[in-house]
């Protein structure tokens, strides 16, 4: 019996439509809501992530002003703000949010291939953001052991949160990973198996090209992290020594003996490096739809796009050690470390190159998507070259460990994917709800974030010049410190809670206009892709009506010479749109 | 991380390679190019299932190899006594063996359409399975009666966590196992289960590959 795809059998399958208050809309199985599901619960605990940093920030800025905040709650709000914002925020946004809601309906299919495991998905994410937010109502509060967990500390009495915090923490990660493994199998499985007809793996949007990559880096690297965070449990709970050495510890020899602190910042590398490209693959794609849409133009070297995509995710898993610069190891690591981490450089500059070629000759309409898009173009190049110096292992030493590393990893996977969010979620909005937002807000929330965060992490990369460590609760007297790095620091937690603030503009914007937005019609980007082409909007159980689309181009043909609309749907055949003159992929 | 990084490497040259395959010769942004307007292109002939099933494998196999990583890294260290393996594992090994062996028969069977040879092969095969499993417990307790405790050395504690996670991964198909030999035995038709059974099958080969390695290591070292 040979395999039928599941487009050439749509009409065989049945297809039941939820018809109770709770199938609907809590333990839905329809991928549209598990979406928003997924987006609503990430950021509301990204809300927090957000009040935990302006809680630092007011540390920092005005140390000793605060009683409220002792050096324990401060590690405590570095550590979950860290983990919170890549973890439970990015990760499950981009890949159980976005990739979600646009990997059915980009491709033409009804829903995800296994509906009832994306659910479950959803809720154990959902457990595991629980478990992870008690901590913070148990004896001895969440851990403070900063987001990287490196033992011997995260387990040792001195540490914050040692009591409950470190093994809940522990516990919401494994969690964490079960679900998005469940996730992932899904995305992944639904590309490969469930395009509709025509829908080609090269005619398919970067956004879904992103995500796919990313999702397979996430099934092979999160592991990595399911490993530490066992064997650090059971060092914990069991009292097993798989990284904890002999150690005294407040005057007691424990028994503990042998431990490798190494083994686990190895396991936790070879998880920790691939996650920034979890973040920042999903980001890449989704930012070449949002500029090729709103220029009006195809994406400049898709092919290349795509191959860069697949060039990164590759390499990603042989850099993990240029984290370890500072712990100790051969040179020859070092040199092999530093040298492929350069290389990640080369596809990652040709993919800023194309983003900019794309606006080359472009009809820009600089609407609130399209801000976000550009400011994210510029983010990611200025954290992406403050990484060319940290990738270097004599040019890491002296600056790890100081506010310059600070301002590199948020320039490059803070900013930047959060501004591809904000872009992504007004370009999807109309979409999703039916509903126009408000364009001014946007707008007015794009430039005061934009300029907001340049306030913050720029002064920081001089900071970190001067030799400011990083992770201290205060700096108390010290002589290379100058007294103009600590009114830099005000300046900064100034410009932090700002940003924070601004930030309500955007909640403010979302909620309202559910109910006062313009009606957005079904696709006023005049946009290619398949998702605008919905019989409904905001699309129904099933997505596509009677008949699945069937697809004849790619996902850019934006401004085709010869015809008279400036962009043909991906479901528009030739015979329908046929063009006049023959045009290149970067005419 | 040799092992680990050898594994990965396969699987994501796999992953890539398909896909550059894919992408070298079309020319995606021609709407009138015969590479991409091939029938079909693109989609594998293989149920969506079978999809989930491999990328479950390729999670498994960075999930063990890790492990296997981790255990190797750790070995080099000062304080590692490796223990004496009991003979019974042989004789687990033996029973496992006889499992994948069982499932292989049901899935011929399956393709044949013969129900009472899937049945005899399903309750064979989950059979070995429990007294596998059940074998792991005994050898569990033979190793803490002879004095090897968990927190006594990082190679018992490797021991009882690889051959614990080895066992989840055995229960988890066991969940998948009973819920088809249930359909089969309260007489589904062969057919609707033909899937479930290759599954199944395909499971329990790949986690009698991932025994006889973690076998291997743990004996050798």
């Amino acid at each position: 019996m040979a395999y039928v795809a599941i487009a050439d059998r749509d009409h065989e399958i049945e297809h039941h439509d939820p018809t109770t208050f709770i199938t609907k809309y809590v333990w839905s199985q329809d991928h549209k809501v598990i979406a928003i599901q997924y987006g609503v619960t990430a950021l509301f605990v990204g809300l927090i992530a957000l009040i935990l940093s302006g809680m630092m920030r007011l540390q920092l800025g005005f140390p000793n002003s605060f009683s409220f905040i002792t050096p324990i709650e401060y590690y405590q709000f570095i550590t979950m703000h860290g983990m919170i914002m890549v973890i439970f925020l990015l990760t499950a946004l981009f890949l159980g949010g976005f990739g979600n809601y646009l990997i059915p309906l980009m491709i033409g299919a009804r829903d995800m291939v296994f509906p009832y495991m994306n659910m479950v998905s959803y809720w154990l994410y959902l457990v595991s953001v629980i478990i992870l937010l008690s901590s913070f109502f148990v004896t001895g509060g969440p851990t403070g052991a900063g987001w990287t967990l490196y033992p011997p500390q995260a387990i040792l009495p001195g540490t914050p949160g040692t009591d409950w915090g470190i093994v809940l923490m522990l516990g919401s990660l494994a969690v964490f990973i079960v679900a998005f493994t469940m996730g992932g199998l899904n995305y992944v499985t639904t590309i490969l198996q469930a395009r509709a007809r025509g829908m080609t793996l090269m005619r398919m949007p970067l956004s879904l090209w992103g995500i796919f990559v990313a999702t397979i880096l996430g099934l092979l690297a999160f592991p990595a992290l399911f490993v530490s965070a066992v064997m650090m449990t059971l060092d914990k709970v069991a009292g097993t020594s798989f990284f904890m050495p002999a150690i005294m510890s407040m005057g007691e020899t424990l028994s503990h003996e042998g431990g490798s602190p190494i083994l686990f910042q190895h396991l936790f590398w070879f998880f920790g490096h691939p996650e920034v490209y979890i973040v920042a693959l999903p980001a890449f794609g989704l930012v070449s739809d949002l500029l090729s849409t709103h220029a009006r133009r195809n994406i400049f070297g898709y092919r290349m796009m795509v191959w860069a995509i697949l060039a990164i995710g590759g390499l990603s898993f042989i850099v993990w050690a240029h984290h370890m610069y500072v712990s100790g190891m051969n040179p020859y690591f070092g040199f092999f470390f530093a040298t492929t981490t350069l290389i990640i450089a080369v596809p990652t500059a040709i993919k800023v190159y194309n983003w900019v070629l794309t606006l080359w000759k472009g009809d820009i309409h600089l609407n609130t998507p399209m801000l976000f898009a550009i400011g994210f173009i510029f983010t990611f190049t200025h954290g992406g070259l403050t990484g060319i110096f940290l990738g270097n292992v004599v040019v890491d030493l002296p600056l790890s460990d100081t506010y310059f590393v600070v301002a590199h990893f948020h320039m490059v996977m803070g900013v930047s994917p959060i501004l591809v969010v904000f872009g992504s979620i007004y370009h999807w909005y109309p979409k999703i709800t039916g509903k126009m937002y408000n364009e001014t807000l946007g707008k007015v929330h794009f430039w005061l974030t934009f300029l907001g965060t340049y306030a913050i992490y720029l002064p920081m990369h001089y900071l970190g010049f001067l030799g400011v460590p990083r992770r201290y609760f205060a700096m108390g007297d010290t002589e290379f410190i100058p007294e103009s790095a600590f009114v830099l620091n005000q300046s900064i937690t100034i410009s932090a809670l700002f940003v924070g603030v601004v930030q309500l503009l955007f909640l403010y914007n979302i909620i309202v206009s559910l109910k006062k937005g313009k009606p957005a019609g079904p696709n006023p980007w005049r946009a290619t892709t398949l998702e605008w082409q919905t019989p409904d909007t905001p699309p129904k159980h099933g997505n596509w009506g009677d008949n699945l689309p069937v697809v004849h181009r790619w996902a850019y043909d934006y401004s085709v010479p010869g015809y008279h609309e400036d962009f043909i749907p991906q479901n528009v055949s030739p015979d329908e749109a046929p063009v006049t003159e023959e045009h290149g992929p970067d005419t | 991380m040799t092992i680990t990084l050898v594994l990965l490497a396969i699987i994501m040259a796999t992953v890539i390679g398909w896909l550059l395959r894919q992408s070298l010769s079309s020319e995606p942004w021609n709407a009138n190019d015969p590479v991409e307007n091939e029938p079909g292109r693109g989609v594998l002939n293989i149920d969506p299932a079978k999809i989930g099933l491999l990328s479950f494998l390729a999670v498994a196999t960075s999930l063990f190899a890790l492990f296997m990583s981790a255990y190797m890294m750790r070995m080099n260290l000062g304080d590692w006594r490796p223990l004496t393996e009991p003979n019974l594992l042989w004789a687990n090994t033996a029973v496992l063996v006889l499992a994948s062996f069982a499932f292989q028969l049901t899935r011929n069977a399956a393709t044949r359409e013969q129900l009472s040879t899937v049945k005899i092969g399903l309750v064979a095969g989950g059979l070995f399975t429990t007294l596998f499993l059940l074998g792991q417990l005994v050898a569990w307790q033979q190793l803490n009666a002879a004095g090897y405790y968990m927190t006594s050395n990082p190679a018992n504690a490797f021991f009882y966590l690889l051959t614990a996670l080895h066992g989840l991964h055995l229960l988890g198909g066991m969940w998948v196992w009973g819920r088809t030999t249930i359909r089969v035995l309260s007489g589904a038709d062969v057919r609707s289960v033909r899937l479930s059974v290759e599954l199944c099958t395909v499971y329990w080969h790949y986690l009698l590959l991932v025994w006889i390695g973690l076998f291997g290591l743990l004996l050798s070292t």
